[in-house]
């Protein structure tokens, strides 16, 4: 098998605060083939968005990387210099923002925003980057371009916005994008329609994706392999139908209960109780225990371990551990007798 | 923007009006003052004032008659010298506006640089020490700036020679006059580029591989400016009332210097003209940063 | 952290030994002591925490406190006058002119060689033989207090007109706001100047006699301008603050539950708009002190013999290149309070404004 084309390893990325040091991301692994697409699901502060900035090496001050790799066919571009990371952000790594409203600059036209992006990473020439800038506003949907290319951000609606941003990112062709909840500001039909376009642009361009979002629906049909995340760690790992048909950690099941689905007709949605961790001050043992329904003692001391469920599917919950041991003390007891 | 701009510009004369009014009328208010009939301060200048103002008509109609002869530039006399108004302003003002012209630019280019030089080392020692410094020159009244630096720099030092007519030596004026509104803008342009720096797209320029230094001049420091344009019509309001102290502290013959001496001598009318005239100045360049304003920034939508 | 479980055939989990009762249920409570809790903090209790962090904030206050309490007790049990010339032994001295800190006149030195004790001026005497420590002290007694009534009338003014038009909103609103927009297109300070010359003559002659006429009609006016021109400023402050926390979900929500307008105003509106209000007073102070100081210099300033930071540094200008320590203990004390209320203003922007939080 070939190398991955992404591999993170064992991320931890911290923001030093005056409450102390939150650590965003607790290390984290996960690989990217090329042309694949990962799902990364979790709530609000679960450390998805700040993976995506680790990646792309956008973090503000205080956050920075304090460990582990990420590796860029095979190179470690948390030890990249600023000078080879800006010609990694924007050429082989792309990223699109939560809000499109005020991710692009209001004083300068969408044409020029584009021509920016291409300018710095092609060898085109002004009107070469005008025409490609063009071309991209075809692709993804946007009705006159050329008029548009003159426009300033505000004229445009949400969607449109969206979409300026997703040719932005994908004008100079990237063997990733990352998608950072790229609809949770729009609108339901427009989330759609952008979800639709992605996948489009996904089987012709041929990229890999990272698509973040704390709404599991979003991702269902669109992604090779889902991770979730919790409080900064990956708490289960698998294929879309693993993790939606046979979750195995008990944040997921949560997850999974509280959105809403066709076929449970008109049961009561079923929401987690409680609030995320204290990410300065985490609990030894599994973080997501206190608000876990069967959260068990050896929950409240020990980490879990991740464990194979199958080839496709890992998770780290005790609740596994203990299947396994009744399983296998069942079957001794079977022996036995 | 027209329909923007006509409404700017209305309410501008709408000022001007009620300034003039208020100006007007007050200084009628004055027992004793310039209009009494019984206080004649000299026969020759008495009769002069009658025929100007009409003082045989109602006060209202001598508003609007005293409003018609400002439009055509009749500011009346002085009560001391007898001379014409408008003579001295025009007169005056030209020393006074190049004293507050240089004050206002060196302001504008240092503040500017200041504050995002701030903004960029943001909690270290240069931040800390521009933020202490303007911190301390807006607590210092800028009459007791002017007098400390002539003392210290021209008198004690000698480094700069003293002001005078023949051999006008403008550093000190200046820099007494423009370390506040400097340190204003400074202040106004730190704030605003942290706020322009947390802002989305400043993340999608960096993320798009943008060095950080053009992430700066282009993305963030065109954002930045915008509010410090508002400042633009305060900061002529600040300098032309503080030109009243710097130009008497260096005895700089300007208009400053006329008004406080204008005052001193109760010489009402040179009192109300002076006072309608920087009025208007200060009318006009809050006019012209508002409708800048919104040049600059596409954002705002013209209702 | 994460180890291969392909390594761990599952039978193989028997052998690590892990203690059964692990895998029972935790209780609530085991669950709840798992979890540290989060210090819980008032929105005030969390600013003042901040407040006490920022030196600087912290210094100014203690400053000002330390100033405050000088210029009250210290002129109750010091010998000079503010306005008298010193004497000694009953007699008016008139060698102690202009006289350097702690030094005596020929006078004072000849009582002081035939044993009497005399009080030393701190900071010397002025062209009238008055001691000019106490009249600093006076200065800034009255410039504090110029600071803290222009401030409060702005205060009082601002909040009542902003409350009302916030509250009531509409045609009342737009027709008060008009009323704002224009005051606040009038140039303040050639404003604060004109109605100083006009009310300085006007109230000159009615006010003679009065007891008012000691603060003299100057200062009268600029109370009068600060009530007329400078609430507008904190007029737009406070109804913008209840226009957006009219409109906030929690108010809506509270309103939505039967609270009647009067525990609105009381529970969600005042206590959310305060920080920012308080802010913007600790500023004005400053402000207003520039406006008495420079008022002072073109000679608008309190009535003599009464002192006013502003005017004795004014009037230390004459003399400036033979007695600069004139100019410098009042200036040095205007900047002080200036300064200690510039910083503390920021301290509390910094810790109590909203808008501020991320």
């Amino acid at each position: 098998m070939n190398e991955p084309l992404l591999q993170v390893k064992n991320l931890c990325t911290s923001f030093n605060v005056d409450s102390g040091e939150v650590r965003a991301v607790n290390g984290i692994s996960f690989n990217l083939d090329k042309g694949k697409v990962l799902g990364i699901v979790g709530e609000s502060g679960s450390g998805k968005s700040v993976t995506a900035y680790s990646i792309m090496r956008i973090l503000v001050e205080p956050g920075r990387i304090t460990g582990g790799q990420i590796l860029f066919n095979g190179e470690d571009i948390v030890k990249y210099s600023e000078k080879q990371m800006r010609q990694f952000r924007g050429k082989r790594v792309s990223i699109i923002f939560q809000d499109p409203m005020t991710s692009l600059n209001p004083v300068y036209t969408i044409g020029n925003q584009l021509r920016e992006a291409i300018l710095l990473h092609t060898d085109r020439n002004r009107e070469q980057a005008n025409a490609r800038a063009m071309e991209m506003l075809q692709l993804v949907g946007v009705n006159e371009p050329e008029k548009r290319l003159k426009q300033y951000p505000h004229e445009l609606s949400g969607g449109m916005r969206q979409r300026v941003m997703i040719a932005m990112a994908l004008a100079c062709e990237p063997d990733i994008l990352i998608a950072d909840e790229p609809t949770t500001a729009l609108d339901v039909t427009i989330q759609a329609q952008i979800l639709e376009l992605m996948q489009s642009l996904q089987k012709k361009m041929g990229m890999a994706i990272i698509m973040i979002t704390h709404d599991l629906g979003v991702i269902a049909d669109m992604c090779d392999e889902i991770i979730v995340m919790y409080a900064g760690r990956i708490c289960e790992r698998g294929t879309a139908d693993e993790i939606f048909y046979n979750p195995r950690h008990e944040y997921t099941k949560g997850l999974l209960r509280s959105i809403p689905r066709l076929e449970t007709g008109h049961a009561r949605l079923i929401p987690i109780a409680g609030s995320p961790v204290d990410l300065t001050n985490m609990p030894k043992g599994c973080a997501f225990a206190s608000r876990c329904d069967n959260c068990m003692k050896i929950c409240l001391s020990e980490q879990p371990e991740e464990l194979d469920i199958n080839d496709f599917h890992k998770a780290s919950c005790w609740m596994n551990v203990k299947q396994v041991y009744d399983e296998a003390a069942a079957e001794k007891e079977a022996e036995s007798k | 923007m027209l329909k923007y701009t006509v409404k700017r510009v209305l309410l501008a004369v709408v000022t001007v009006f009620i300034i003039s009014a208020i100006t007007f009328f007050a200084m009628n208010a004055i027992p004793g003052g310039p209009f009494a009939k019984e206080k004649a301060p000299d026969p020759a200048v008495q009769a002069a004032l009658e025929a100007r103002f009409n003082l045989d008509k109602p006060v209202h109609q001598q508003f609007f008659i005293y409003l018609r002869n400002l439009l055509h530039g009749d500011f009346g006399v002085s009560l001391k010298t007898g001379r014409d108004i408008s003579q001295i302003i025009s007169e005056k003002f030209a020393v006074s506006a190049k004293l507050g012209g240089m004050a206002a630019l060196w302001a504008v280019v240092l503040g500017l640089i200041l504050g995002s030089v701030a903004a960029l080392c943001r909690n270290r020692w240069p931040d800390r020490l521009i933020i202490f410094l303007t911190t301390l020159f807006v607590s210092v009244p800028s009459f007791i700036l002017a007098t400390i630096l002539l003392l210290v720099f021209a008198l004690t030092l000698k480094w700069v020679g003293v002001f005078d007519a023949n051999n006008p030596n403008y550093v000190l004026p200046v820099i007494s006059l423009m370390l506040y509104p400097m340190s204003y803008i400074t202040r106004l342009t730190k704030s605003s580029m942290l706020d322009v720096l947390g802002q989305d797209y400043i993340r999608t320029a960096r993320a798009k591989g943008v060095r950080d230094s053009l992430v700066i001049f282009k993305h963030a420091l065109r954002n930045a400016l915008i509010p410090v344009i508002t400042y633009v019509g305060p900061m002529v309001a600040y300098i032309l009332t503080g030109s009243m102290v710097v130009e008497t502290v260096f005895t700089i013959g300007g208009l400053g210097t006329e008004f406080v001496r204008s005052i001193n001598n109760q010489d009402y009318p040179l009192i109300m003209a002076t006072t309608i005239f920087l009025a208007v100045l200060m009318v006009i360049a809050t006019l012209l940063s508002d409708l800048v304003y919104k040049l600059v920034d596409p954002r705002i939508t013209f209702d | 952290m994460t180890y291969n479980a392909d390594k761990l055939p599952k039978k193989n989990l028997l052998s690590l030994q892990i203690d059964v009762s692990k895998f029972e249920k935790a209780s609530d409570a085991e669950k709840a002591q798992h979890e540290t809790m989060r210090e819980s903090t008032t929105f005030f209790r969390d600013g003042m925490r901040k407040l006490r962090r920022n030196p600087l904030a912290m210094i100014s206050l203690v400053v000002l406190i330390c100033l405050v309490l000088t210029i009250v007790i210290v002129p109750m049990f010091y010998p000079y006058s503010y306005e008298q010339m010193i004497t000694v032994n009953g007699k008016r001295d008139k060698t102690a002119k202009n006289l350097a800190p702690f030094t005596y006149s020929k006078n004072e030195q000849k009582a002081i060689d035939e044993g009497q004790k005399i009080f030393p001026h701190i900071f010397g005497t002025d062209e009238l033989c008055r001691d000019y420590f106490i009249r600093v002290l006076y200065g800034a007694r009255v410039s504090l207090a110029v600071g803290l009534f222009a401030s409060l009338i702005v205060l009082v003014i601002g909040l009542l007109y902003g409350s009302i038009s916030g509250y009531f909103g509409g045609k009342v609103d737009m027709v008060m706001m008009r009323i704002v927009d224009i005051i606040y297109s009038l140039p303040d300070t050639l404003m604060v100047v004109l109605l100083s010359v006009v009310m300085n003559q006007v109230l000159g002659n009615a006010l003679k006699g009065s007891i008012v006429s000691k603060i003299g009609p100057n200062m009268i006016s600029l109370f009068v301008v600060f009530g007329v021109l400078y609430w507008v400023g904190m007029a737009r402050l406070v109804r913008g603050q209840i226009l957006s926390i009219k409109n906030n979900e929690y108010v809506l929500a509270a309103r939505a539950m039967g609270a009647k307008p009067g525990r609105i105003i009381r529970k969600h509106i005042l206590p959310n708009c305060m920080s920012v209000i308080i802010i913007s007073v600790a500023l004005q102070i400053p402000s207003a002190i520039f406006t008495e100081s420079f008022l002072s210099f073109i000679g608008l300033g309190v009535q003599a013999p009464m002192p006013s930071l502003g005017s004795l540094a004014n009037a230390a200008r004459g003399g400036m290149q033979s007695y600069p320590y004139k100019m410098v203990f009042p200036a040095v004390i205007i900047c002080l309070i200036v300064l200690s209320f510039n910083l503390l203003g920021d301290g509390l922007r910094d810790a109590f404004d909203p808008k501020l939080r991320r």
